[in-house]
């Protein structure tokens, strides 16, 4: 295209942070705003963690003591919701925001105003979503899943809540289409889309099961938005609708929606194993390919969600068998990531612990997954703790660790000093002891019957569940240390991070200083053709 | 991937998405006031709406300002295509929601409901007597009795205008191209204009199937279906439609070169997609 040279010492163009609100405000900077999208989801993870201690202290022993059953409820549903769409999320956007130009060579996000425009959608969406607490008829209290008729008789709150899920969708479609065109036309001219990093593949391919699911959910929601305003007969039996065809639309999405979760955090630790063992990936292409097959096979196992809840025999023998079919390509994954180490020089950092974590606790997730796969058995699991236990799993230990191995290994890159070692491992251990404390009680809880979403239980469940409630006010208070933790680095009083920061780790964001200058790779990146990334 | 450019271009901060956030707060919030019955709602909603417009307008008027000044770089124009693309493809899976509804309600929540599979008994005890055929209004006979859009008539008729503004619109591509700029504007002139006529047939029939059918939104999960479908598919025309009107107001301003013409291509895909929709609408809604 002729005539287009971008006059780059235009005054329009973009050179240092303005300074003020506006910076934050009107930011068009992709660190700016993948700082924003991690302090929001670093203040959502305290607001579901808190609805989460309040789930665990009316548990901690048998009976109704602090709160009343209707607000019990209110809890699971907004600590789920504000975990999922608020924490996790957010926190990944946020390191896609702050790591994929780094990594690959790009000046910025390729829609940089829509980026701002996607984080500023996320505090609207959550102040609606949030006052419905002070609603009558209270917050939305039917779990997170919505299923129709139980969500129908929800307050006030109940148009809230179907729009708040239009905005966070908004939010993450826009964020997905950065995603995608960033690492698609953005990368520097010899990065091939095998020599990307792991952490750029994983992300590519979440973005893109972002754009497939989250109009399927906003379609669904919709759905139970005209069947209670306008008389429609979706999920009405007597109209010819049907309430699990809900189930059947969301879990299209929820299914998807749980390796939205995880798969940048796989991409996470494929960054984070290799630095410290000192050696490269084991199996950089077979990782992506299996992260691919991940999100294919994500598409066509959602019935496993509703096995109890009535379909053709057929149906459940082929949910039964795609779901176990998930972990070949995940197997893949984590023998990579232990080929990894084999041999490997390893030192073992707070990052890489959390990432050893991620890999044992994961995997421990993974395979009650497999047991919940399994038709005849899931009968007996489906709507216990045992089920809480598995995604629990996989999402904390999972998902969070994720996140919080991949702040403490790329902190000192953001603000140039490194964080407080002894803290973060002291902050390691205290994570790892207390999530096995809080959660692996509610395995043996789920096999003998406990069910979930209930604040009452039978006096036989005391023990399990006190040991339970005691891991998560444990779990809960050691994340004030990891807030110490990112305090303390950011006010720049560890030690000064050199450009590389870790012993010759590869990747591109490790050639510009530390900390990341506000503007980086305004030219691509020289790189000789052939040569293998840094 | 285009690197013709030694640089690349990073726009400067704008103060359209907040305004855009706020917009949605007071729509979405007066939305929600105004469906649990407080009056108030609505006169929030409008604010909102009013607001969201006002942004709209304003930030893409200073995207076309910024490209009629020739400060994108092809790099910038090809991101702004893919964009547009993934966000195509995420309305598609939009609409496959409520496809995917019409679906399973057909093959399976209405057949079950008649007793088929192993539902013999919900059948005979909750539904008695109930067939099954499609359309239904289910074996409660929601919304009553009433009689079903056939696929003649307008609906025909709509089909052959918008295939026909599918064609003219890549006619006004092929002059802009070739910088017959008369003719594009003439055949883009026709394009917007069909599509208003459609969504005007399509406003007769709803008010004929209103008046005259008593089918309605509330007919049972034949009038959800067909409403919400077609319901949702007129508003993509109607938006679709005002951005070929915008598109053409551009054009009478001399915008747009035979290279350089990203919003005329959107528009154009935007356009192309409406009209598949409309394809699926009309076979599985209409015919089938």
């Amino acid at each position: 295209m002729s005539g287009a040279i971008a006059n780059a010492h235009s005054k329009h163009d973009d050179h240092g942070p303005v300074k003020g609100w506006r910076r934050w405000l009107y930011a068009t900077n992709h660190k700016d705003i993948g700082t924003m999208y991690l302090v929001f989801s670093l203040v959502m993870f305290f607001c579901g963690g808190l609805m989460a201690l309040i789930i665990r202290t009316e548990l901690f022993t048998p009976g109704l003591q602090f709160v009343d059953p209707s607000f019990f409820n209110q809890m699971t549903t907004m600590h789920a919701l504000i975990m999922v769409f608020g924490a996790v999320m957010p926190a990944f956007v946020g390191l896609a925001n702050w790591m994929i130009p780094l990594m690959i060579g790009a000046p910025d996000m390729a829609l940089p105003r829509m980026n701002n425009w996607s984080f500023w959608i996320l505090p609207v969406a959550f102040s609606i979503l949030g006052s419905t607490l002070f609603m009558s008829g209270g917050a939305p209290a039917g779990g997170w899943t919505m299923y129709p008729p139980l969500v129908l008789q929800t307050g006030d709150a109940f148009p809230f809540l179907i729009f708040s899920v239009h905005l966070m969708g908004l939010s993450s479609i826009m964020g997905a289409i950065n995603v995608i065109v960033t690492i698609v036309n953005m990368r520097a001219p010899d990065m091939t889309l095998l020599k990307m990093p792991m952490f750029v593949w994983t992300w590519l391919i979440t973005a893109y099961l972002l754009l497939a699911v989250m109009p399927v959910l906003a379609g669904a929601v919709t759905m139970l938005l005209t069947d209670r305003f306008f008389g429609t007969s979706f999920f009405l039996a007597a109209g010819g609708g049907d309430p699990v065809m809900f189930q059947h639309i969301f879990w299209f999405f929820g299914h998807p929606e749980v390796y939205i979760m995880i798969l940048p955090a796989f991409g996470v630790v494929s960054e984070i194993i290799p630095t410290f063992s000192r050696k490269p990936l084991f199996g950089h292409d077979s990782m992506v390919y299996a992260a691919s097959s991940i999100a294919f096979l994500s598409f066509i196992v959602w019935a496993h969600h509703m096995f109890t809840v009535g379909m053709p025999l057929t149906g459940q023998l082929f949910f039964m068998f795609a779901t176990m079919l998930i972990a070949v390509p995940t197997g893949v994954k984590v023998f990579n990531w232990t080929a990894t180490m084999w041999k490997g020089a390893m030192t073992f950092e707070t990052p890489m612990l959390f990432s050893l974590s991620f890999l044992f606790l994961f995997t421990i997730g993974g395979f009650s997954g497999l047991m919940l796969a399994i038709v005849p058995a899931d009968i007996q699991y489906h709507d216990s703790y045992f089920v809480v236990a598995h995604f629990h799993y996989v999402l904390v230990p999972g998902s969070i660790f994720g996140v919080m191995a991949a702040v403490y290994y790329w902190m000192p890159k953001w603000t140039g000093h490194y964080y407080n070692e002894r803290l973060g491992k002291i902050h390691f251990w205290l994570s790892t002891i207390f999530v096995n404390v809080t959660f692996f009680p509610m395995h043996f809880l789920g096999l003998a019957g406990m069910p979930r979403r209930i604040p009452d239980y039978a006096t036989q469940f005391a023990d399990f569940n006190s040991i339970a409630s005691a891991g998560a006010i444990g779990f809960g208070l050691s994340q004030l240390l990891f807030v110490y933790i990112v305090i303390q680095c950011v006010r720049k009083s560890g030690a000064i991070a050199s450009q590389e920061v870790w012993d010759k780790p590869r990747g591109l964001e490790w050639t510009v200083p530390s900390p990341a200058p506000y503007h980086t790779f305004e030219t691509p990146p020289e790189v000789s053709p052939g040569a293998a990334f840094p | 991937m285009a690197h013709a450019e030694d640089r690349y271009y990073v726009p400067h901060g704008s103060h359209w998405p907040v305004v855009g956030s706020a917009g949605l707060f007071f729509l979405m919030v007066g939305v929600s006031i105004w469906l649990n019955g407080a009056d108030t709602g609505f006169w929030v909603m409008l604010a909102g709406a009013a607001i969201v417009i006002f942004m709209l307008i304003g930030w893409f008027g200073e995207v076309i300002g910024e490209s009629e000044s020739g400060r994108y770089n092809s790099q910038v124009g090809m991101s702004f295509r893919m964009g547009m693309f993934w966000f195509i493809f995420s309305e598609v899976m939009f609409f496959s929601a409520f496809f995917g509804a019409l679906f399973y309600a057909r093959n399976m929540a209405v057949p079950w409901l008649a007793g088929d599979s192993n539902n013999f008994f919900t059948n005979l005890l909750l539904w008695d007597g109930f067939e099954g055929s499609w359309p239904t209004n289910g074996p409660g006979n929601v919304g009553g009795e009433f009689e079903v859009m056939g696929p003649f008539g307008l609906p025909l008729i709509n089909t052959a205008i918008l295939m026909t503004s599918s064609v003219t619109v890549t006619i006004a591509h092929h002059a802009l191209i070739h910088g017959q700029r008369n003719l594009l504007k003439v055949f883009l002139a026709t394009t917007f204009l069909l599509g208003f006529i459609f969504v005007f047939l399509q406003a007769e029939e709803y008010i004929e199937a209103y008046q005259h059918m008593n089918l309605k939104l509330s007919s049972g999960i034949y009038g959800s279906t067909f409403f919400m479908l077609t319901g949702f598919h007129g508003m993509h025309v109607t938006i679709g439609a005002i951005m070929l009107t915008i598109i053409w107001l551009r054009v009478l301003k001399g915008h747009f070169t035979p290279e350089r013409h990203f919003a005329f291509e959107a528009t154009a895909w935007y356009w192309h997609f409406v009209d598949v929709v409309w394809v699926g609408l009309y076979v599985f809604v209409y015919w089938m």
